[in-house]
């Protein structure tokens, strides 16, 4: 399927090729995981992106739209350095956009002055990217952002004892970091913080050192998939979330792709995200609607499907800026403090940083009548900005 | 006390997860002398089975055990037929590139079908609910585990040691042509001997779902782990395997307690020392 779409795409473009100076073709390159182990995640762009294009069409101010996907499966900067590079140079892309992994967009973002060409990120969620070129901008989240309100979730819940346990890695030590600011701030207290060897499979010692911790919350990052499915059956095994412990985290733990796995081990699970897929507003309805139809399997929609709509929406405005001529410094002060109202509810890309800001929702695994689970948004932390960006 | 108690029961449990998945392929390569790096993709496929009888069929797991271990051998007895005959006493190179090309078209046979996201085998309430015994509580499914790793040990030891289709397999490992000569039907013995392997791989992937989730990478995630216990406890021993599996169970479990932060430090620091000791494995046999 993927990879005939991603053929199909390539003939698209020779064919389009020969005809291109006449018909005013406007092209975007997109690179993101569309293989291997994050093909989900890919997956989740392409829809977003045809969700887009389905619903505003394919022509902007008469210029045609026409979108080259690129397979990058897994982090790997040099192989994303060189697919940013052919799509510039041979396929002559205007605007580049996806990227899924921190390092992937570092080793792209110092191609863009020279090539002239915006980058406009659906995902990579380190807030440090921003600083590497003025010529990205970012759809998606930072870990600091979602993180951040949790803080207060967390005292409002009247717990004052926590013990933070993430994985290992750079994002899993950004969710730490920002959750401590923010816990501490409000008045709490980080009892014990541990970080977990990334390919952990039992969690049972973990979840030990939690009960001799005398904490009375837990706050969690793990990257999602079998990992956190883990993790969280660990929790209620051992007994603790029968003991009353609660387990808080960002919502990439409980994204809605991994819902149906999960299941009753996370029901009651808090956490706080930019997006979920069952966001009620006309807007949203009217995306999922689009990007179900775009995926093939409604099941298998997640966030990252969101920040490819709203990143598809960010180069349509900077091609009408640019009237189809490629100028990247005019497309990105187009969008600076551009505002709008995303599937995900009211955005803008803040000037300074690039960065979108959004409302940032606290939201409960909650199960429904038809026996499905969501992530039910019960509390909105609006217009929150990138503190990871403030702060550095 | 009770925190030393506590972490020694979760290392016995991790290690006979451990078990219950690694003695299939110990099998393959201690009595069948094949590296076989397609056993993660056997136990994953014995997973998506269950998954499917138990979740989307909704028969329950019993049944779900049953189909996914029959169904499994089913499966690959084609591939013993057809692949694995032409591997077995060749060289270990040919071996490997054989069957991690077998484990990369399983990968993408199932992201094809099921798809890339995670797959569960729902439980019977029986193993779902914590059981208390008596310091702390328990899940259910570990105690299962434990007692079918330690029966799985017992059924394979007496087959092996005990019976005439033991005695005609160890032969036949030892020097298949005398043992052909002497009338047995090696190919038979072979076959046999794989479904078996291929049996208790898929038996270890539904049994062990709780610890290591289904989902199509499972057939390459967990292969390092796999190949280790095999290495640690000698290729082919049962006894050697149980051994090994509770050593690295324990080192795995206290050094996550203790130190997380030091990740799997003490867990290969270990692998290095035993192997060096023993470099054959605890019991494995000189070649």
């Amino acid at each position: 399927m993927n990879v005939r779409k991603l053929l199909g795409a390539a003939l698209g473009a020779l064919l389009l090729g020969s005809g291109a100076a006449a018909a005013d073709t406007v092209k975007v390159g997109i690179i993101g995981p569309f293989s291997g182990p994050f093909a989900l995640q890919g997956k989740n762009f392409q829809a977003g992106v045809e969700a887009y294009m389905a619903l505003n069409g394919k022509t902007v101010k008469g210029n045609d739209v026409e979108v080259i996907y690129r397979d990058l499966p897994a982090a790997n900067p040099a192989q994303a350095r060189a697919l940013a590079q052919e799509l510039v140079v041979k396929d002559k892309v205007q605007y580049l956009g996806g990227v899924y992994f921190t390092p992937d967009a570092m080793a792209i973002t110092p191609l863009l002055e020279q090539a002239n060409t915006p980058l406009v990120i659906f995902n990579a969620a380190t807030s440090a990217i921003m600083k590497t070129s003025p010529l990205v901008v970012r759809t998606s989240f930072t870990t600091a952002q979602t993180t951040t309100p949790l803080g207060k979730v967390v005292i409002d819940n009247g717990v004052k004892k926590v013990i933070s346990v993430v994985s290992d890695y750079g994002p899993g030590i950004d969710a730490e970091g920002a959750f401590k600011k923010a816990f501490e701030a409000a008045g709490g207290q980080v009892v014990d913080a541990i970080r977990m060897p990334m390919n952990t499979n039992d969690f049972s010692p973990i979840m030990q050192r939690v009960k001799d911790s005398g904490a009375e919350a837990v706050f969690a990052f793990l990257p999602s998939g079998p990992t956190t499915l883990g993790f969280v059956k660990a929790f209620n095994e051992t007994g603790l979330k029968k003991a009353g412990t609660k387990l808080f985290a960002p919502g990439d733990l409980t994204q809605e792709s991994d819902l149906p796995a999960l299941g009753d081990a996370a029901a009651g699970m808090l956490t706080t995200f930019h997006y979920a897929v069952s966001h009620d507003s006309p807007e949203n309805k009217t995306f999922v609607e689009a990007a179900s139809k775009a995926i093939g399997n409604p099941a298998e929609l997640s966030f990252p499907s969101v920040g490819a709509f709203d990143g598809m929406h960010v180069i349509y405005k900077m091609i009408e800026a640019t009237e189809g001529k490629q100028d990247a410094a005019k497309a990105v002060d187009a969008v600076k403090g551009l505002s709008w109202t995303s599937p995900r509810g009211p955005v803008s890309i803040d000037a300074d940083t690039r960065h979108i800001t959004e409302n940032i929702y606290l939201r409960e695994v909650t199960k429904q009548a038809d026996g499905t689970y969501i992530n039910k948004e019960i509390q909105t932390f609006e217009n929150q900005k990138d503190p990871g960006l403030a702060a550095k | 006390m009770q925190t030393i108690l506590s972490v020694a029961t979760d290392a016995f449990a991790y290690g006979m997860v451990l078990f219950i998945i690694s003695i299939g392929l110990s099998m393959t390569m201690g009595l069948m002398r094949v590296v076989n790096l397609a056993h993660g993709a056997f136990a994953m496929i014995g997973g998506y089975i269950a998954s499917y009888v138990a979740r989307d069929l909704g028969w329950g797991y019993a049944p779900a055990i049953v189909l996914a271990v029959a169904g499994t051998i089913l499966l690959c007895a084609p591939l013993e037929r057809f692949l694995y005959r032409r591997i077995y006493g060749k060289p270990e190179l040919l071996q490997v590139l054989l069957t991690i090309g077998i484990t990369f078209c399983v990968i993408g046979i199932t992201n094809y079908f099921f798809g890339p996201t995670l797959k569960t085998i729902p439980l019977p309430s029986v193993l779902a609910q914590p059981v208390d015994i008596g310091f702390r509580t328990l899940a259910g499914h570990r105690i299962f585990v434990i007692a079918c790793g330690i029966a799985v040990a017992a059924a394979l030891w007496f087959l092996i040691e005990r019976t005439a289709f033991g005695i005609k397999l160890r032969a036949t490992v030892d020097n298949a042509a005398m043992t052909d000569a002497l009338g047995v039907r090696t190919p038979t013995i072979y076959a046999v001997a794989f479904s078996i392997a291929v049996g208790l791989a898929a038996f270890g992937g539904v049994i062990g779902a709780e610890f290591l989730p289904v989902e199509p990478y499972y057939a390459l995630r967990y292969m390092v782990l796999f190949l280790v216990v095999v290495t640690v406890g000698g290729a082919g021993s049962i006894l050697g395997t149980v051994v090994a599996c509770l050593a690295l169970g324990a080192i795995d479990t206290v050094g996550r307690y203790l130190m997380p932060e030091f990740g799997n430090f003490f867990f290969y620091a270990a692998v290095i020392a035993i192997v060096s000791a023993f470099p054959r494995g605890f019991f494995g046999r000189a070649q």
